[in-house]
């Protein structure tokens, strides 16, 4: 294998990881809220999506944008019933409230599906490639990927375009002078979760269809999901897509240099950026 | 006319009577491997060890506001350290435990670097990615099992400093002597734990980080240091939680990456038993470990189930009991076993006294 | 019945009462202003009324319909709309997003939309691509004036106004306000500055430690009425 495919391999993968990250950096930048539960809040969609496939016979595709609406609905319940109450000036409740839910979801999905590997089949996609180049690019990875950059794109101009988009900012601005603009910021929030569910049920697709899962998988998802959003600098979406980037190629060179050190590499990369550029490599927000 | 005289106490009632039957306990806990079974110790030493790992995350998140969810580090990378001074050097494993812990503490140096660079809710998951790291690269570590981990050699416990003794005195099987040995060593880790925490938190310092957890900034005004005063605190855990880490794997004497470094073990079930008991107290762990344990054998028998409930009951307790179940009570009754709130004994604040420059 | 009133209005921050017992009414097409040192308790009647603080129901009535207890929301619905203190407005927004992030909630009939404001202010029209904490002291309570105005409301609560700004300044927007009446809009002034409140508003209440001192056609109060108010009563002066 060529470095240059390693390289492209590595940008394809950082797709995948992208899309992990954007609902978390959605969160974060509308209501501070790190949520220790959204790698297992993916491999829940996971499984919803699994279970479409199973029961009713769906093409995956089809099954995620079933999949989607439900995964809304169930972020804006999360965040309207209980984790709106944790909110406020102490870091405690949020992060220990969700840190439960992680161990809530994981053993409830244990429970409900053991703890054997699945895959979403995706019948012959998996295997297709077109040749970019030099370089061969498998069909998924390219999928994710570009589902990648549709989702920043998405997002931006949902949040710079739309009336919804200005109560976005404006309640992570200052909450109580957007509720004498009429924006109610529980809604705001509870919509924010909602559409960051929406984005996990894209993640949870490609996460599916391109590798094995388990019910303890969202842990790691939850790393890989954090580290792109720190080496991309809170607050931008396009920066987070690069700090996905950067976790992938990382990867996949460490892979190429030993297959152990593939995750190792990953992690040593984003201790490399904490360390030259500790508020990440495009930084926005102030914070 | 002369002032009424204050004295400044962090002493109560309740605190001076529990000092006295916590002494009883702690003579009678000692007496244990004698009077009950090898089972029984070895689950006294299981909710002593994860008692002091409580303690340890009570005193980072519920004092010095430094949540962490990675400090399965210290254990794991404790535990390895003991492995690796007695399987390649050696070293009697009582003496590595110590190593353990001080090679724990300088491990935190750098992770302190690195995390302390993240603000709050990020703080938390950097500590995971450390351990993260940590683990895959002992994992590495070829000498030590890799990622399928080794054993202790069977004579390295047989022959613990000490075992001999125990053997000739009380009559034992090497097994139980070492099993009696690790209860006490847990035994006096955890009453030192305590009795250290408790100190600190009656000293200036713990003023110090009481007042950094309350406003940091205004802390800051007053000439509270607080970053050092949570990198010390964050170095003491780190020390505590490494001897704690080794000693337990003295006693399971096998290792894995896996085992040791699990989010589950050693950091889910501590955050769980400290919010539970109820954070930011010292009584809180104390009784958030018994709660644990009963949990644990009632519901034993159903497999995952049991960390599903536990994970209910922690939401839950955070939700509508932030101070845990020692709140609750300590909020009815108002006792305090282990005071650290300064009382002013002696006058009355509002006695006012005629004749002043103003009469 | 006037448009809206407060009957024995009581406001509280935690334990510490602020307001005890405030009585205002307000006609429609009417001007007031409210005046008094600093801590009479007029932001907290401004927070109160706009359903920042949350009070008993029946302390404040729109049209004798109990509004007292009221989120910030609901009462925007009212068409009641708030100038905050301080300016508030959004730093991530631009000056045209601040505008028109104030129809968010609610949006009545009336002449107010983005034209007639920059209409209104239109150096905002040459800035509104900017961030709108980049505008000048001035130009931002313009901004903030215009987004209370965008969802043009029957009652128009603005709240110290020309603080920290310079007396140019202030003449500047206060030349705004006959175009702002014009609109149909009520107005509530909130100011420390006597002799604004007293040039713009048709009537007056002054405030002292939470309660109504003084309340009067503007025309009709003497310096030393308000004085008395303004400072309490201090018996060496008038002794």
């Amino acid at each position: 294998m060529s470095w240059l495919d390693t390289v492209v391999q590595g940008v394809l993968l950082g797709g995948l990881y992208a899309l992990f990250a954007a609902g978390l950096s959605l969160v974060f930048g509308i209501m501070r809220l790190v949520n220790l539960a959204h790698g297992d809040l993916i491999v829940l969609a996971a499984f919803l999506i699994l279970v479409l496939v199973s029961a009713l016979g769906l093409n995956p595709f089809a099954a995620a944008v079933i999949a989607a609406p439900l995964m809304f609905a169930a972020g804006w319940l999360l965040q309207y019933f209980l984790l709106n109450r944790t909110l406020g000036k102490d870091i405690l409740p949020p992060l220990l409230v969700t840190f439960g839910l992680s161990i809530v979801i994981q053993n409830g999905l244990l429970e409900g599906f053991s703890a054997d590997s699945r895959r979403i089949f995706a019948g012959s996609l998996e295997t297709a490639s077109i040749g970019l180049g030099p370089v061969n690019a498998g069909i998924m990875p390219l999928m994710t990927f570009l589902s990648a950059v549709a989702a920043v794109v998405g997002l931006n101009q949902l949040i710079y375009r739309t009336a919804v988009g200005r109560a976005f900012r404006a309640t992570s601005d200052d909450p109580l002078t957007a509720g004498l603009m009429g924006i109610r910021p529980q809604r705001i929030f509870a919509m924010a979760t909602g559409l960051a569910m929406v984005v996990v049920t894209i993640a949870a697709l490609y996460l599916g269809t391109r590798a094995n899962f388990d019910p303890t998988s969202g842990p790691a998802r939850l790393i890989y999901a954090f580290e792109a959003v720190i080496i991309g600098g809170l607050g931008s979406l396009w920066g987070t897509l690069a700090g996905g980037i950067i976790l992938g190629v990382a990867q996949t060179v460490g892979a190429a240099i030993n297959p152990e050190w593939q995750i190792l590499a990953g992690h040593l990369a984003f201790l490399l950026v904490l360390l030259f550029k500790p508020r990440g490599l495009f930084p926005r927000a102030v914070d | 006319m002369a002032l009424p005289s204050f004295q400044v106490e962090t002493q109560t009632k309740a605190s001076a009577v529990f000092g006295i039957a916590a002494a009883a306990a702690l003579l009678i806990a000692f007496a244990a491997p004698l009077l009950v079974s090898r089972g029984v110790i070895q689950d006294l030493f299981f909710i002593l060890t994860m008692l002091v790992l409580a303690q340890n995350w009570n005193l980072l998140a519920g004092y010095a506001g430094l949540i962490s969810v990675g400090q399965q580090v210290f254990v794991g990378f404790g535990a390895y350290a003991m492995f690796g001074c007695v399987i390649l050097f050696g070293v009697d494993p009582l003496v590595a435990v110590l190593i353990a812990g001080v090679l724990s503490t300088l491990l935190a140096i750098p992770t302190a670097f690195f995390t302390f660079r993240l603000y709050g809710p990020y703080f938390a998951i950097g500590t995971w990615v450390v351990a993260e790291v940590v683990r895959l690269l002992l994992a590495q570590w070829k000498a030590l099992g890799g990622g399928t981990g080794t054993s202790l050699p069977r004579d390295a416990t047989r022959d613990m400093l000490g075992v001999g003794l125990m053997r000739d005195v009380f009559d034992m099987k090497a097994s139980q002597a070492g099993d009696a040995l690790t209860y006490w060593l847990a035994l006096i880790l955890a009453a030192l734990t305590v009795g250290f925490i408790y100190r600190l938190l009656r000293s200036k310092q713990g003023l110090g980080l009481a007042a950094v957890r309350d406003n940091e900034q205004a802390a800051r005004a007053v000439g509270v240091d607080a970053r050092r005063m949570k990198a010390f605190v964050y170095l003491a855990t780190a020390f505590i939680t490494g001897i704690a880490g080794a000693l337990i794997y003295v006693q399971k004497a096998r290792i894995s990456p896996d085992a040791a470094f699990s989010v589950t073990d050693w950091t889910a079930y501590v955050i769980f038993i400290v919010v539970i008991g109820g954070i930011g107290t010292v009584e809180g762990p104390i009784v958030g470990v018994i709660v644990f344990f009963l949990l644990q054998n009632l519901l034993a028998g159903y497999g995952s189930w049991y960390l599903l409930v536990l994970g209910l009951i922690g939401i839950g307790v955070m939700l509508f009991a932030p101070r845990g179940l020692w709140g609750l009570v300590s909020d009815r009754t108002g006792i305090q076993l282990f005071p650290v709130r300064r009382m002013l004994k002696g006058g009355s604040l509002n006695q006012t006294s005629k004749g002043g420059p103003h009469g | 019945m006037a448009l809206i009133e407060t009957k024995g209005l009581k406001a509280f921050y935690g334990d510490f009462q602020a307001l005890f017992g405030v009585d205002i009414a307000i006609e429609a097409g009417e001007t007031i202003a409210i005046i008094g040192a600093n801590g009479a308790g007029k932001t907290t009647l401004m927070r109160s009324i706009s359903g920042v603080l949350a009070n008993e129901a029946g302390s404040i009535l729109l049209r004798d319909r109990p509004i007292g207890a009221l989120s910030a929301p609901d009462v925007l619905a009212c068409g009641i709309a708030m100038v905050p203190e301080g300016r508030k407005l959004f730093p991530s927004l631009t000056v045209e997003e601040n505008l028109l992030v104030g129809t968010y909630g609610y949006k009545g009939e009336g002449p107010w939309d983005l034209e007639s404001v920059y209409a209104l202010f239109p150096v905002l029209k040459e800035r509104r691509k900017n961030p709108a904490t980049a505008l000048s002291g001035g130009q931002q309570q313009m901004v903030a004036i215009g987004r209370a105005l965008m969802s043009n409301p029957k009652i128009l609560l603005c709240d110290e106004i020309s603080l920290g700004l310079a007396p140019v300044v202030v003449r500047d927007i206060y030349a705004a306000f006959p175009r702002i009446r014009e609109g149909g809009a009520s107005i509530v002034i909130v100011e420390q500055d006597i002799v604004q409140a007293l040039k713009v508003a048709d009537r007056v209440y002054c405030m002292m430690e939470g309660r109504i001192t003084l309340s009067g056609r503007s025309s009709d109060l003497s310096r030393d009425d308000i004085h008395t108010a303004y400072f309490g009563g201090n018996r060496h002066e008038l002794a």
